[in-house]
């Protein structure tokens, strides 16, 4: 079962793109590009991972084990703050277009209509 | 755009987009099976060159630290996006206390259990926090991580009940000095580098003993630099959302 992260991660990214596209509601759009992102983190820690390899902290075990790979785990924790920041930027413009539109739907937003 | 060729051009991008990820995903390495050289050279060198116990703060403060300073200000700048943002739904503005006519928020679950809990939680939390920003180096933790944490510990007043007081915990003026002092103080400690050293950001502090408190050279300090920063953005940007529901004038009425 070697692939199952990497399956989940696949499966992850495409039922968050198919929420995007699917969506009636601003607010369930940008919840479902943090379900796309989170594919990212699965498989940023899955191409990093060993087997039987421990945690890359060695306060308490000899620095000659086995660890998994710290560098994409790193990128991992870039990827959380940059999920962040962006989810708090769009939540703040779905605000914004609520407050002018009255309506959280995509299709109610006027620039965008024929 | 209609729905339906929304939807088409969906059908049509999303077959490239899977001939790409099989592709792509075909081509990984097996899980389990990851031997890139980097990683492994790294979680020897930072140990024994830094005398840090976590590499991947290691990683964070030390080998990426100039992707941290960049990363840090995405933070800072997305925060002040999201108040620019939400600038116009806030006539009455900064001192909510005197501002006429704004309640106490009521959250009707709050009963005394639970504001008793949420407060016994505060130090706590920031308990927790601290350990995370202090010991960044040598535990898991960090930063970012401890930052966070931190955040959450005036978010608890809000469970009890009591936005304002939460304000006045943590006022706005507070929180845009620790946001801003945070990512100054990163972008000092990396032009010590410059000084010391003759190249920004690199660790110019002694390094210590490895497994003590202040170890690892300028690690500690970056960690604390970051702690602040984030605990400031992040509480910013929940009160100016929570700014929204809890003090502004209910949408289409009062104050247009």
């Amino acid at each position: 079962m070697s692939f199952l992260p990497y399956a989940v991660a696949a499966w992850l990214f495409v039922i968050g793109l198919w929420g995007v596209v699917s969506s009636r509601n601003l607010v369930r759009t940008v919840l479902s590009l943090t379900v796309v992102q989170s594919s990212t983190y699965l498989l940023l820690l899955g191409v990093g991972y060993r087997s039987k390899g421990q945690a890359p902290i060695v306060a308490d075990i000899p620095t000659t084990s086995k660890l998994v790979d710290p560098v994409v785990q790193v990128l991992v924790l870039t990827d959380i703050v940059i999920e962040a920041t962006v989810t708090a930027l769009l939540l703040a413009l779905v605000v914004q277009a609520h407050k002018r539109f009255k309506s959280v739907d995509p299709d109610d937003l006027r620039p965008l209509r024929d | 755009m209609s729905r339906v060729v929304r939807l088409g051009l969906f059908v049509v991008a999303g077959c490239g987009l899977a001939t790409v990820l099989v592709i792509g995903f075909t081509g990984l390495p097996d899980f389990g099976g990851a031997h890139e050289l980097v990683g492994s050279v790294t979680n020897l060198t930072e140990p024994t060159l830094r005398h840090a116990t976590d590499v991947v703060t290691a990683l964070n403060f030390d080998i990426r630290a100039f992707d941290t300073l960049g990363e840090e200000f995405i933070l800072f700048v997305s925060v002040s996006g999201v108040a620019l943002l939400l600038r116009h739904l806030r006539d009455e503005e900064e001192d909510v206390d005197t501002t006429p006519g704004i309640e106490e928020h009521r959250f009707s679950g709050a009963s005394d259990g639970l504001k008793l809990v949420s407060l016994v939680l505060i130090p706590l939390i920031l308990a927790f926090g601290a350990y995370l920003v202090f010991h960044g180096q040598l535990t898991p933790g960090g930063g970012f991580q401890g930052g966070v944490v931190l955040a959450a510990g005036p978010i608890s007043i809000l469970l009890a009940g009591r936005y304002l007081s939460m304000k006045r915990v943590a006022p706005g003026r507070l929180l845009e000095a620790a946001d801003s002092l945070g990512a100054a103080a990163y972008a000092m400690v990396g032009l010590g580098g410059l000084i010391f050293a003759g190249i920004y950001l690199k660790n110019f502090l002694p390094l210590g003993f490895s497994g003590h408190l202040l170890s690892s050279g300028e690690m500690p300090l970056n960690s604390v630099a970051v702690g602040l920063e984030v605990s400031g953005a992040f509480l910013l940007t929940w009160t100016e959302f929570l700014d929204q529901t809890m003090i502004g004038p209910p949408s289409g009425s009062a104050g247009e």
